[in-house]
């Protein structure tokens, strides 16, 4: 999955939310071990502070572990993870609405729409 | 946390021109942090009295509580916007150079960072290109296990390319025990990696900050806040 940074937002949280989609797509596995808080950094070309950051936010939310001179762990329990993708879904969504509206297209429109798309 | 740089009351007049105003500023150690202004803001006076190349008229400048001088020159790395070392030396001469003046100099270090961007110990430093002289230049300063990194401008000359290399650099050599300041004008490209910036104008702090507080409150990039503060 390509991963690009918007810098008119705070990096952290877009870290956080990149590595738990990696997560609920299987690209890393229940307990596995993660990048080095430098080489994720290097990854995304960030400062390692805000790996950092990212990493001890999503270790409060149950979604990583660390272990002392190991490094950074995968929970087994991904459910909270996977959460993610529908808050992406969400929020991907909501701004296609907007997009629409902004067009001129009623809810209703863009869904009839969306109905007969063929993809 | 001990203050790495402090600075009371700073100031400095070249003649009649205020270049720093009662700058005060304190920074601390295990960031990366941007220093950001306009042409004639005072950057380089302040970098320059942080190395101890000028003298304030007023106010202190601390470096891990002293003054600038022989004990903050052990500490600090500096990396000037000109390139001055001697043209007729050899990449591997200057290395040993380094060696013999700096008792914090990682050799090993320094031949493989040369080593990964295809710069021959052996070339001559003439025989470079400005880009390359300039990476020579910041892999010098980063091969020194310092607690305090000054960089002035160092990605004005290089590619893109050669940016994202230093930008990898600055990451791949960050500890926590040290602090990296980096002034320049690019913005965009070195926004990401910065922990904090520091708004200089007329000699003065005019804002010193997070750099995702900044995104968080403004919902805007450093970049593109720079624009609006110094927009005329």
């Amino acid at each position: 999955m390509k991963f690009v940074l918007d810098k008119n937002r705070a990096l952290s949280p877009q870290i956080c939310e990149h590595i738990c989609l990696q997560i609920a797509l299987g690209e890393y596995m229940p307990d596995s071990k993660i990048a080095s808080v430098r080489e994720a950094a290097l990854d995304f070309s960030v400062n390692p502070n805000t790996v950092q950051r990212s990493y001890e936010t999503l270790e409060v939310q149950g979604i990583l572990y660390s272990v002392r001179g190991s490094g950074w762990y995968v929970a087994s329990d991904i459910s909270i993870a996977k959460q993610m993708l529908e808050v992406v879904l969400e929020e991907k969504t909501a701004q296609y609405f907007e997009s629409m509206a902004a067009l001129g297209y009623t809810v209703e429109d863009v869904k009839s729409y969306v109905k007969e798309w063929k993809a | 946390m001990n203050e790495l740089l402090y600075c009371e009351n700073l100031s400095k007049k070249y003649g009649k021109k205020q270049a720093l105003n009662d700058l005060n500023l304190t920074l601390y150690p295990g960031s990366i942090i941007g220093l950001l202004g306009p042409n004639g803001s005072g950057k380089t006076t302040l970098i320059k009295l942080i190395n101890g190349l000028l003298t304030p008229t007023k106010g202190s400048i601390l470096i891990n509580g002293n003054p600038p001088g022989v004990d903050t020159k052990k500490i600090v790395a500096y990396l000037p916007d000109s390139i001055y070392l001697n043209r007729w030396m050899r990449v591997e001469q200057i290395v040993d150079y380094f060696k013999d003046f700096y008792e914090d100099f990682r050799v090993e270090l320094a031949y493989e960072m040369l080593g990964k961007l295809d710069i021959s110990p052996k070339s001559k430093l003439s025989s470079l290109s400005k880009g390359n002289k300039e990476k020579v230049c910041l892999i010098l300063v980063m091969s020194r296990n310092a607690s305090l990194y000054v960089l002035d401008e160092p990605i004005a000359g290089v590619d893109p390319a050669a940016r994202d290399y230093v930008i990898s650099t600055i990451i791949n050599n960050y500890n926590p025990e040290a602090s990296v300041l980096i002034s320049t004008h690019l913005i965009t490209d070195i926004e990401q990696v910065l922990d904090e910036v520091i708004f200089l104008n007329r000699g003065n702090v005019v804002l010193h900050k997070s750099v995702d507080d900044i995104r968080e409150e403004y919902g805007k990039s450093v970049d593109e806040l720079f624009r609006e503060v110094f927009k005329w």
